[in-house]
């Protein structure tokens, strides 16, 4: 932990102190809309967090990431409700087979050289298909969904994360602040100086030694075992999951907005980014209901005026601004 | 046995020859300039080297290993280390960072990668710019960060592509000081293609010079200049047989 705080100022450490008591404390204070406001907020924190390792860190544009949460609620769900195994264990099964279909997608397009505008495509549509293909597998439910049993509502079950909304609100917390250790990490290790070449120019990072295809596959294998983990999570807290939800287009979207809101390639901008725009959306529901207004789309609508505002005044994201102004900016000697 | 052995290397892009059946070889310890007019195959040559080209003929070994059909990143740990003619900085990245990426390929360990990288950047007079982000150097900055980067991967040859290209005199007498020094203690051996004599004269022990894809002199600096087959090369008219 002094390792990867200590070159931060002490007016950042402060405030990421404060921070974490607040987060840790706001179960106990906030209502029940306000915790579900927040799962939700943390949820796309974590989700974006590891799509930012391969889009911000690795410079390969995703727009198939629903494929991996999808992956990881179903391997779980089916796990828990055809073999009685426990989300402890489905977790690390479902990350390493959504690992392997990351760096299945990966090996395939790195091979052969697809890159760009195609890859994007290629994820979409590895996304798609698997959606269309789970819609026929009744053993999964089929299209109509795989349902997990609920158990009195309110019992606290660790072991089978059966509980409410507060459980999963420190188990979101917890994978939220863990990848943010675990990326930190990454980011100031070999292969975080690695990626971030491979983004920049991929000639140039070539000619110094870095072998391109191998560290491509593998930020695609560590972003796609992060992300469904958040699929575990979601399997157990909604007790329900279609392949509509799981694995479409929209999911993707909304996976990418938080960490390009934020801040792309930061370590801080993907919870930014979700808290910011989870806050907002909500806000504004919460406003057309007060006002009588229904207002179907409203929430996409906002998203896509978001993101045209992000983009046209702040083309980094939110972050690296507030940061400068805020002095939390790290000085190099 | 010289340190890079280059025999009958050729390449061509759509029946145009680039590289024809090109033979020379660089002892250790010593500069080596290619020149030759534009168009001359110089860069292709480099590509070839440094395995971001396969070449269609011939073989390239270096220090007694065969480079055939490695690339380029496998080239960079044989022991080739390359700049490119037109600069390719990690922009968005600090100075230090920049040549961090090419300190790491000797070590995994970040810390003792980014102490080499400091004393590569005090060497080209970029100390002060560590910093900075690499987008805002200027273009000589950035011709110097790319030979920081290309040596802080520990290289048994370093091949220079016309980093003395835009630099103003001093700056370029600032380089050829540079190398010489590099050379001179710690006995790196240097391929540099460069179009500004200067710089050449004052580094090379030889000069091969490279027409058409093919090799027509090589020698010696102050003889190879006086080949009046190389003064026709450049100044046109027919080569006196």
């Amino acid at each position: 932990m002094n390792r990867l705080f200590g070159a931060l100022p002490a007016r950042a450490r402060a405030a990421l102190l404060v921070v974490f008591v607040l987060l840790l404390a706001a179960p106990w204070i906030a209502g029940p809309y306000l915790l579900s406001v927040l799962v939700l907020a943390l949820y796309y924190a974590y989700v974006g967090q590891a799509w930012n390792v391969m889009m911000g860190f690795a410079g390969q544009l995703s727009l198939g990431h629903a494929l991996y949460v999808g992956l990881g609620a179903y391997v779980s769900a089916a796990l828990y409700v055809h073999g009685g195994i426990g989300p402890w264990l489905g977790a690390p099964i479902a990350a390493a087979v959504a690992a392997l279909a990351g760096a299945a997608i990966g090996f395939l397009a790195f091979r052969f050289g697809i890159g760009g505008v195609y890859f994007a495509l290629l994820t979409i549509a590895f996304a798609e298909f698997t959606r269309i293909g789970f819609e026929h597998i009744d053993w999964l439910g089929g299209a109509g969904g795989l349902f997990l049993p609920v158990v009195e509502r309110g019992r606290l079950d660790i072991v089978d994360l059966r509980g409410g909304p507060r459980l999963f609100y420190y188990l979101l917390l917890a994978l939220a602040v863990g990848s943010l250790l675990l990326c930190r990490t990454l980011r100031t290790s070999r292969i975080g100086f690695y990626w971030l070449a491979i983004r920049e120019d991929p000639d140039a990072a070539r000619a110094l030694g870095i072998d391109l295809f191998k560290y491509r596959v593998l930020a695609a294998a560590i972003s796609a075992a992060m992300a469904s983990v958040a699929g575990v999570v979601a399997a157990f807290y909604y007790n329900s999951l279609t392949p509509a939800d799981s694995f479409g287009a929209a999911k993707s979207i909304e996976i990418i907005l938080g960490p390009l809101v934020g801040g792309l390639g930061t370590l801080i901008g993907p919870i930014l980014g979700a808290f910011v725009l989870t806050g907002l959306s909500e806000g504004l529901r919460a406003l057309l209901d007060a006002t009588g207004h229904q207002m179907p789309g409203a929430t996409q609508l906002f998203y896509g005026i978001v993101l045209l505002l992000v983009i046209k005044y702040l083309p980094n994201g939110i972050w690296p601004g507030l940061a400068r102004r805020l002095g939390l900016v790290e000085r190099e000697r | 046995m010289a340190l890079l052995e280059v025999t009958g290397l050729s390449k061509s892009f759509r029946g145009l020859k680039a590289v024809d059946r090109a033979s020379f070889s660089v002892e250790a310890g010593t500069i080596v300039a290619l020149i030759g007019p534009n168009g001359a195959g110089k860069t292709t040559c480099f590509n070839l080297i440094a395995g971001a080209l396969p070449p269609d003929a011939g073989t390239i070994v270096l220090d007694g290993r065969s480079l055939d059909g490695l690339s380029a990143d496998k080239a960079c740990h044989a022991g080739i280390g390359r700049t490119f003619q037109v600069v390719k900085p990690f922009a968005q990245l600090s100075v230090l960072d920049n040549v961090t990426v090419g300190a790491l390929r000797v070590t995994a360990d970040v810390g003792k990668a980014q102490r080499a990288a400091r004393r590569v950047l005090e060497l080209l007079h970029l100390d002060h710019k560590a910093a900075h982000p690499a987008q805002i150097l200027t273009l000589p900055e950035r011709k110097r960060l790319e030979v920081a980067r290309a040596l802080a991967t520990g290289p048994k040859l370093l091949l220079l592509d016309e980093v003395m290209a835009g630099l103003r005199p001093t700056e370029i007498d600032e380089m050829v000081g540079v190398f010489r020094t590099l050379n001179r203690e710690t006995g790196l051996t240097i391929l540099l293609v460069e179009h500004v004599m200067r710089a050449v004269m004052a580094l090379a022990h030889r000069i091969i010079v490279l027409h058409h894809g093919e090799i027509i002199a090589e020698g010696a600096p102050e003889a190879v200049v006086r080949d009046p087959a190389v003064l026709a090369c450049y100044l046109g008219g027919a080569p006196a047989a």
